[in-house]
């Protein structure tokens, strides 16, 4: 049997609190393809970014670990580009200059500087934000800014597109755009992406499969939902899909039944918290 | 070639302010124009209602008098010191012309510093202080606001001498610099290196407090970028820490700058070092009827230089920071 990609084999993590150690996550087992699409979704707090920042080496596991072509990762580099959720672009710099400074610490003495700057040009062009390469980050929108992260990322020619919630902050008809952008992008480049989502109809519109997380403290992979879509998916012949639909309640009955999270209501917030003893 | 004149107005219009703003800069005048005014009646009116033991309190017609006595005095003792080397000149012509190896001693003029050479002092030893101050405190807060146990090891001594007055640090600098400085042909007075120090000393907390904490406050989403890409320590420092830190470090810059010019004046007063300090303080000790008018002018200019060099600052700042949509004030 072929290797896989990536492997994530009994991941778990703990952090030290002042009581004791909190096991955030534990025996996470994934194996993922070349070119696959994984969605990991869940609610707030269930781990999924800490999956993420395992899988990016910004995290060290506590147990198990993460295999990227057999090879473990420990640390963080360019090989697994990561789009931030809030975009985490240099103010300071232009747009072209922060997929540049990408560029420049990937390709040093790989590529000429007028290859650099061609290969600078087509990433934003694979996104559409070439127009706009020299304003900065605070003259252009919400949704640029985020393209302009996703360049930056696939201008390190990553093995692995990490997305930690890329559309989270940004209204519904720009995310729709952005995520049609993406699909046609991994259909051109087939990069192996990992997405954080909340979105249900995000996920399911986007990913080959879909990673179900339960619940923390200790939260794991709860189910896999294989998607089985023909590509390219359209966003409106899929609203009618029956298919498409049985994926979505799929989705929406792990989060909402079986997952279900007692959030604090108000009248449970509105109970005053213990007067702590103040110390002089 | 001759433009029609609309076409010529269109053209000139591009490179003049909007409308709006233009308003915006004749109203800010108008204020700050009548906020002047409405003080100088009020100094005026006031002014005759005190009467010291030097007279009455100078009013504004007294103190613009003696601003051109001080300038006339600075034309005269230029003039008499152009007078005292042509004569010395002169002298040494007329040697050599008696014999061609006679011995010439070139003697410095050595008149009383006019008030536009203390002045000069002043800026000059303020600018040394606070250079130093800033070459000390910027790598030292880069350095500690990178490091947590720096950090916590580094601070109470920080707190500690934050506080000090520079009338407490102004004796133990000279008994030092007196102890440590003494070469045969020195480059700067004594005075001067007591000086300098002095504002070095009270002036680079600001600096070093304001690099810490910008410093720490990169996010760290950018932190994050930083290691996906893999910088280098160095790379890291000057894309990532250094530009986020610059608003604050200018923050710091200003503040420390504006000590600096506070504390030169009282260290030079104190400690009798040339500068416009001394020039108030031997005003104070002269007590002749005038001493106050020109007191009076020293406190204006003291207070105009150090606005100027806030404003200088400033466009500093505008200059280097990248964050141009700061409000500078």
């Amino acid at each position: 049997m072929q290797k896989p990609h990536l492997e994530l084999s009994q991941l778990g993590i703990e952090f030290p609190t002042s009581k004791g150690p909190f096991i955030a996550l534990q025996q996470v087992d994934l194996q993922v393809a070349r070119g696959e699409f994984i969605s990991l979704i869940g609610h707030s707090g269930c781990g999924k970014s800490t999956v993420l920042n395992l899988v990016a080496g910004l995290l060290q596991a506590s147990t198990g670990g993460v295999l990227l072509n057999n090879k473990e990762v420990n640390a963080p580099g360019p090989e697994r580009a990561v789009v931030f959720q809030n975009h985490s672009l240099l103010p300071w710099l232009t747009v072209y200059q922060n997929v540049e400074l990408a560029v420049k610490q990937v390709f040093r003495g790989q590529k000429r500087k007028a290859e650099m700057r061609d290969w600078i040009e087509h990433n934003l062009a694979l996104v559409q934000m070439n127009h706009a390469s020299d304003r900065r980050p605070a003259e252009i929108s919400g949704g640029m800014k985020q393209r302009v992260g996703i360049a930056r990322a696939l201008a390190m020619q990553p093995e692995m597109l990490l997305m930690d919630e890329p559309f989270g902050a940004l209204d519904a008809l720009t995310r729709a755009h952005l995520q049609d952008s993406l699909m046609e992008i991994q259909a051109q480049l087939n990069n192996t992406v990992i997405m954080i989502t909340h979105d249900v109809d995000e996920a399911v519109l986007l990913s080959d499969r879909i990673v179900m997380m339960t619940n923390g403290p200790a939260a794991t992979i709860g189910e896999i939902l294989p998607i089985s879509l023909p590509r390219p998916r359209n966003r409106i012949e899929l609203a009618d899909c029956a298919t498409y639909n049985h994926y979505r309640h799929q989705v929406l009955s792990f989060l909402y039944e079986k997952q279900r999270k007692v959030e604090p209501l108000s009248s449970q917030a509105a109970v005053k918290p213990e007067p702590r003893v103040k110390r002089a | 070639m001759n433009p029609s004149f609309p076409a010529a107005w269109s053209q000139a219009r591009r490179w003049l302010p909007e409308r709006s703003q233009l308003q915006r800069w004749s109203e800010q005048l108008a204020l700050a124009s009548v906020g002047i005014a409405v003080f100088i009646l009020c100094w005026h009116l006031l002014a005759a209602q005190v009467q010291t033991s030097l007279g009455g309190f100078p009013g504004p017609l007294q103190v613009a008098k003696q601003w051109s006595v001080l300038v006339t005095e600075h034309r005269q003792e230029k003039a008499r010191e152009a007078a005292f080397y042509q004569r010395q000149h002169q002298r040494h012509a007329a040697a050599l012309a008696e014999s061609p190896d006679a011995e010439l001693v070139l003697r410095p003029y050595r008149g009383r510093p006019t008030f536009f050479q203390q002045m000069q002092t002043s800026l000059i030893t303020v600018l040394t202080g606070f250079a130093l101050a800033s070459v000390i405190a910027i790598p030292a807060g880069i350095l500690i606001g990178l490091s947590a146990r720096l950090y916590s090891a580094v601070n109470p001594l920080i707190q500690l001498f934050k506080p000090v007055s520079p009338l407490a640090w102004l004796p133990l600098v000279t008994i030092v610099v007196s102890a440590l400085y003494q070469t045969e042909d020195p480059w700067f007075s004594r005075s001067f290196v007591v000086s300098v120090l002095t504002v070095t000393l009270c002036s680079l907390w600001p600096t070093l407090l304001n690099t810490i904490v910008g410093v720490n406050a990169v996010s760290p989403d950018l932190n994050n970028v930083s290691r996906v890409l893999r910088l280098n320590w160095f790379t890291h420092i000057r894309r990532i820490v250094l530009p986020s830190a610059i608003p604050l470090m200018f923050t710091g810059l200003r503040l420390s700058l504006g000590i600096a010019w506070m504390v030169l004046i009282a260290a030079e007063m104190l400690a009798q070092n040339p500068g416009l300090g001394k020039f108030v303080w031997d005003e104070f000790q002269n007590g002749s009827s005038d001493s106050l008018s020109r007191i009076c002018v020293a406190v204006l200019v003291i207070g105009l230089i150090g606005f100027l060099l806030d404003r200088l600052m400033l466009m500093l700042q505008s200059r280097i920071s990248w964050d141009k949509d700061a409000v500078l004030r």
